[in-house]
C-alpha cells in the first residue's frame, strides 16, 4: 500500500523543505514535488510535517501502577502528542532491573503497534543505589540505556563503576540529579517564593552539585552520561562547561521547566509540584539559551501520571510530576511563536538528537529510506485541553482546561496512521 | 462588613481596615473576659470543631475557651484520636466533620498550605490555627492587640523578631500584618535560620544582637525547637542562648520600655532568660489573655458572615 502526504512543509533538524512524502511498507520511499498516485492521500497544506517525536524520559507505570497509566494508554497519549517513540523509566513495580520486565514492556507496546516503548534498565538493583543490575542481560532484551530515575545514586563509587561498566555495551546512564541531603524534606524551589509561602525549599545547588560530580565521573571513566530534566541556570552552565571540556555529556529539559516558574506554588496547587522543582524566570531563560547553543540536546516530557486522588492532598504529601505527552507540542510552539525557538530547533531537540543519543539510525529524519515515523502538526489550532482530549489515564497537569495552541493532526508509526485529531 | 471572606487563613491578604476591625471587635470581647460571668450567647447553637493535627495546649485551649464563652458547642479532635492514622485523607476527614453540620472548623496542621487547601474545597468556615511554616494568623492578631494596648498605637513602631525565622509561622504572619499596619519590622537569627529569599519579606535584617534590639519598641522572641539541632541549624542550646538569647545583658542595650513578647511555650534559659521572661518588660501573659479575645472576635464574625 502506498500512502502519500501531500503539500508538506517538511521540517528536519537542518532545514525546512516543501514536498510530498511517499510511504510504502513503513518506509519513506520518496520525497518529491511530483504528484504520485497513492492508495491513501493526506493533504498537509499549511501544516508542519516532522519526524516522529522521540521522548527520552517518561513514566508509563506498567507494570505495577496500572491505575495511573499502562502501556496502551501511554501509547494513545504519546501518539496524540506526536510522540512515536518514548523511553520509560525503571521505577515500575517490579523495577526494570531484570530482563523479563524490560521484554514485557517492549512487547506490550509492539502488540499495540501505536508507538515504541523503550525501557531504561535500572542502574542498580531495586533502584537502591548499591549493586549494579545485570546490564548485559538488560541490553540483550532491548533497554535503551540505564537510569535510576527518581533516585539519585548518592554513592559516587557506585556511579563511577556503573559508568565504567556501561561502556562495554556502548550504552549510557541518564542521571536524576538531586542531592538527597540538600533536598532534605523540601517540596519546591528554595527562594523568594518558598520564603513567602513557607513550603520547605530545595536549593538548585542540590541539582548542580550532582551534575558536576557526574560530569567529572564521566570524564574519569570516559563514559557517556545524559542529564535528565535540567531545571536550573547553574546546571546549564556546568553542562556547557562539561561539553567544552570534551566530556561525553548530553542533557534534556522538560516543557514545564521552560514554561512554568515557582510563582505558581503560591497557590499550593499540587500540579506544580515537580522533581526537580519549578525554578525562576532566569532559569527558564538559561534553559532556552541552552537549547539554542546546543548545551541542552533534547526536550523530554518526564510524563508522570498520577491519579486525581493522589494529587488532591496537602502539597507536602503529593507525589511529584505531571503528565506531559500531549503538552510538549503546544508548549514548544509557544516558544516558536515567540521567536525564541525555530521549527528546526524543535526537530533537533525532540527527534534528531534523541535518535542520535539512542543510536536509532532509522529515526529522527524525514528522508528517503528512513522509517516512516511522522507527525503532522497543526500549529494554528487553538483549543481547550479538556479531559476528552487528554488520552492518558491520569489528568494531573496544570494545563488541563487551559487554552493551548498547536497539536498533532496526524501521527504515523511505521507508515501506519496511529492518531488523527 | 469589613471582613467578607469565608475563612480566616492568612494575614498576608488582610487590609489595615480589616486588621483594625478585628482588633476593635476583640477589645469588646476583652471586656467580657473580665466579667464574673464570662459567657454570652452570640454563638449559641453553633458547633465549632477544633481539628488539631499537631500537639497544642495553648492555642487549642484558647480556641476552646473562646468558643465556649460565645456559647458555642466546641469539640476537640486531636491527631492521635483521628482517623488519619487509619489512612483517611485530610479532605475526607474534614468533609466528614462538615457533614455533621459543623459551623466552623479550626485547623492546625503540619503542612504549609494545608489549611488553605481545605478551605478552598469545603463550604464550612475554616480558621487557620497554624499551617506548617506558613501562617498562624490569630497569633499575629493577638500580638498586634497586645502591642496596641500597651503602646497606644501600631504605626511607626519598631519591632524585632529574633530566632528561627525560616521555620516560624508566627514570624510570617507577624511580618505581613505588621507591614500592613505601618510598623518597621527587623529580623535577626543565626544564618541557618534565616530563609533563602528573605528579601521577599521586604524588611530589614540585623547583623548582631545589639543592632537587633537597640531601637526596638517590641522584641518578639521565637521558640527554638529541640529537633533543630539534629537538622544542623545550631550546635547546641548553650551556644544559641549565648549568641541569640535575650538576656539581661542584652536588655541593657535596649530601650527601657521595650516590650518583650514570645508566642510560647518558652524555653527558659535558651531563647529567653527567666529574668527577662518574668520582668516588667515581658508581655507574654498579656498575649495569652488577648488571645482568647482575638479568637472570640474571629469566631464570631465568621459565624455571623453567612
Amino acid at each position: 500500500m502506498k500512502t502519500l502526504l501531500k503539500n508538506c512543509k517538511i521540517v528536519n533538524y537542518d532545514k525546512i523543505t516543501e514536498g510530498n512524502i511517499l510511504i510504502e511498507n513503513g518506509i519513506i520511499t520518496d520525497i518529491t514535488t511530483e504528484n504520485i498516485k497513492a492508495d491513501k492521500e493526506y493533504d498537509c497544506t499549511g501544516k508542519y510535517v516532522l519526524p516522529g517525536l522521540i521522548d527520552m524520559h517518561s513514566h508509563m507505570r506498567e507494570p505495577g501502577f496500572e491505575y495511573k497509566e499502562d502501556i496502551t494508554s501511554a501509547g494513545r497519549a504519546a501518539v496524540a502528542g506526536g510522540i512515536t517513540t518514548a523511553c520509560c523509566m525503571a521505577n515500575t513495580k517490579p523495577v526494570i532491573d531484570n530482563a523479563p520486565v524490560a521484554a514485557f514492556i517492549i512487547n506490550r507496546a509492539k502488540n499495540d503497534g501505536l508507538f515504541d516503548a523503550l525501557p531504561y534498565g535500572a542502574v542498580t538493583k531495586g533502584l537502591k543505589g548499591e549493586e549494579l543490575t545485570e546490564m548485559g542481560d538488560l541490553i540483550e532484551n532491548g533497554v535503551c540505556g540505564f537510569s535510576d530515575d527518581g533516585h539519585t545514586i548518592m554513592n559516587a563509587e557506585v556511579m563511577r563503576r556503573a559508568l565504567e561498566y556501561v561502556k562495554y555495551f556502548d550504552s549510557f546512564i541518564s542521571v536524576h540529579a538531586i542531592d538527597t541531603n540538600l533536598q532534605g524534606n523540601g517540596y519546591m524551589n528554595e527562594g523568594r517564593i518558598s520564603a513567602i509561602n513557607g513550603l520547605n525549599g530545595i536549593p538548585s545547588e542540590s541539582e548542580s552539585v550532582i551534575i558536576a560530580r557526574d560530569i567529572m565521573l564521566a570524564r574519569l571513566t570516559k563514559s557517556r552520561v545524559h542529564i535528565s530534566h535540567v531545571s536550573s541556570k547553574e546546571a546549564v552552565d556546568i553542562i556547557r562547561w562539561g561539553k567544552n571540556e570534551g566530556v561525553n555529556v548530553t542533557a534534556e529539559a522538560t516543557p514545564h521547566h521552560f514554561t512554568l516558574t515557582d510563582e505558581n506554588c503560591l497557590t499550593y496547587d499540587t500540579n506544580y509540584k515537580m522533581s526537580p522543582p519549578l525554578r525562576e524566570e532566569e532559569d527558564i531563560e538559561a534553559i532556552l539559551q541552552g537549547f539554542k547553543d546546543g548545551t541542552i540536546d533534547c526536550i523530554s516530557t518526564d510524563h508522570a501520571p498520577h491519579q486525581d486522588d493522589e494529587k488532591f492532598v496537602e502539597f507536602g504529601l503529593a507525589p511529584v510530576g505531571i503528565i506531559g505527552y500531549q503538552t510538549a507540542v503546544p508548549l514548544t510552539i509557544k516558544r516558536i511563536d515567540e521567536g525564541i525557538l525555530s521549527w528546526t530547533d524543535f526537530v533537533r531537540l525532540m527527534s534528531y538528537n534523541p535518535a542520535k543519543i539512542l543510536k536509532k539510525e532509522n529515526l529522527g529524519i524525514i528522508a528517503k529510506g528512513k522509517q516512516a515515523d511522522i507527525v503532522v502538526i497543526d500549529a494554528d489550532i487553538e483549543y481547550t485541553y479538556t479531559r476528552e482530549i487528554n488520552k492518558s489515564k491520569s489528568f494531573n497537569t496544570p494545563f488541563l482546561n487551559k487554552q493551548l495552541k498547536g497539536r498533532a493532526l496526524y501521527t504515523f508509526k511505521n507508515g501506519r496512521l496511529v492518531f488523527q485529531a | 462588613m469589613v471582613y467578607d471572606k469565608k475563612d480566616f487563613i492568612s494575614t498576608r491578604d488582610l487590609t489595615s481596615e480589616q486588621i483594625d476591625y478585628i482588633l476593635t471587635q476583640a477589645l469588646s470581647f476583652r471586656e467580657i473576659n473580665k466579667r464574673e460571668v464570662k459567657k454570652i450567647p452570640t454563638l449559641k447553637g453553633r458547633t465549632i470543631v477544633n481539628l488539631f493535627f499537631e500537639p497544642s495546649t495553648r492555642t487549642r485551649t484558647s480556641f476552646e475557651i473562646a468558643g465556649k464563652r460565645l456559647g458555642a458547642d466546641v469539640i476537640n479532635i486531636s491527631a492521635s484520636t483521628s482517623s488519619t492514622q487509619k489512612g483517611e485523607t485530610l479532605m475526607d476527614t474534614v468533609k466528614n466533620i462538615q457533614a455533621m453540620s459543623s459551623d466552623i472548623i479550626v485547623i492546625r496542621h503540619s503542612f504549609s498550605g494545608s489549611v488553605k487547601f481545605v478551605a478552598d474545597n469545603v463550604h464550612t468556615h475554616i480558621v487557620n490555627a497554624g499551617d506548617g511554616l506558613n501562617e498562624h494568623p490569630t497569633q499575629s492578631m493577638l500580638d498586634l492587640l497586645t502591642i496596641k494596648l500597651q503602646k497606644g498605637k501600631l504605626e511607626g513602631l519598631n519591632v524585632t523578631i529574633i530566632g528561627d525565622i525560616e521555620h516560624s509561622r508566627v514570624a510570617r504572619s507577624d511580618i505581613w500584618a505588621m507591614k500592613t499596619c505601618g510598623m518597621n519590622v527587623k529580623l535577626f537569627g543565626p544564618p541557618t535560620m534565616i530563609p533563602v529569599g528573605i528579601e521577599a519579606f521586604g524588611v530589614e535584617t540585623a547583623s548582631n544582637m545589639e543592632e537587633a534590639v537597640k531601637d526596638a519598641d517590641v522584641i518578639i522572641m521565637l521558640r527554638i525547637q529541640r529537633e533543630r539541632m539534629a537538622k544542623l541549624l545550631i550546635p547546641s542550646e548553650r551556644e544559641y542562648s549565648k549568641l541569640f538569647g535575650l538576656t539581661p545583658a542584652v536588655m541593657a542595650k535596649a530601650k527601657k520600655d521595650v516590650m518583650v513578647m514570645h508566642p510560647g511555650p518558652v524555653n527558659r534559659g535558651v531563647e529567653l532568660s527567666s529574668v527577662v521572661a518574668d520582668s516588667q518588660n515581658s508581655a507574654i501573659l498579656d498575649q495569652v489573655e488577648n488571645g482568647v479575645a482575638i479568637r472570640m472576635a474571629v469566631l464570631s464574625f465568621l459565624a455571623m458572615a453567612k
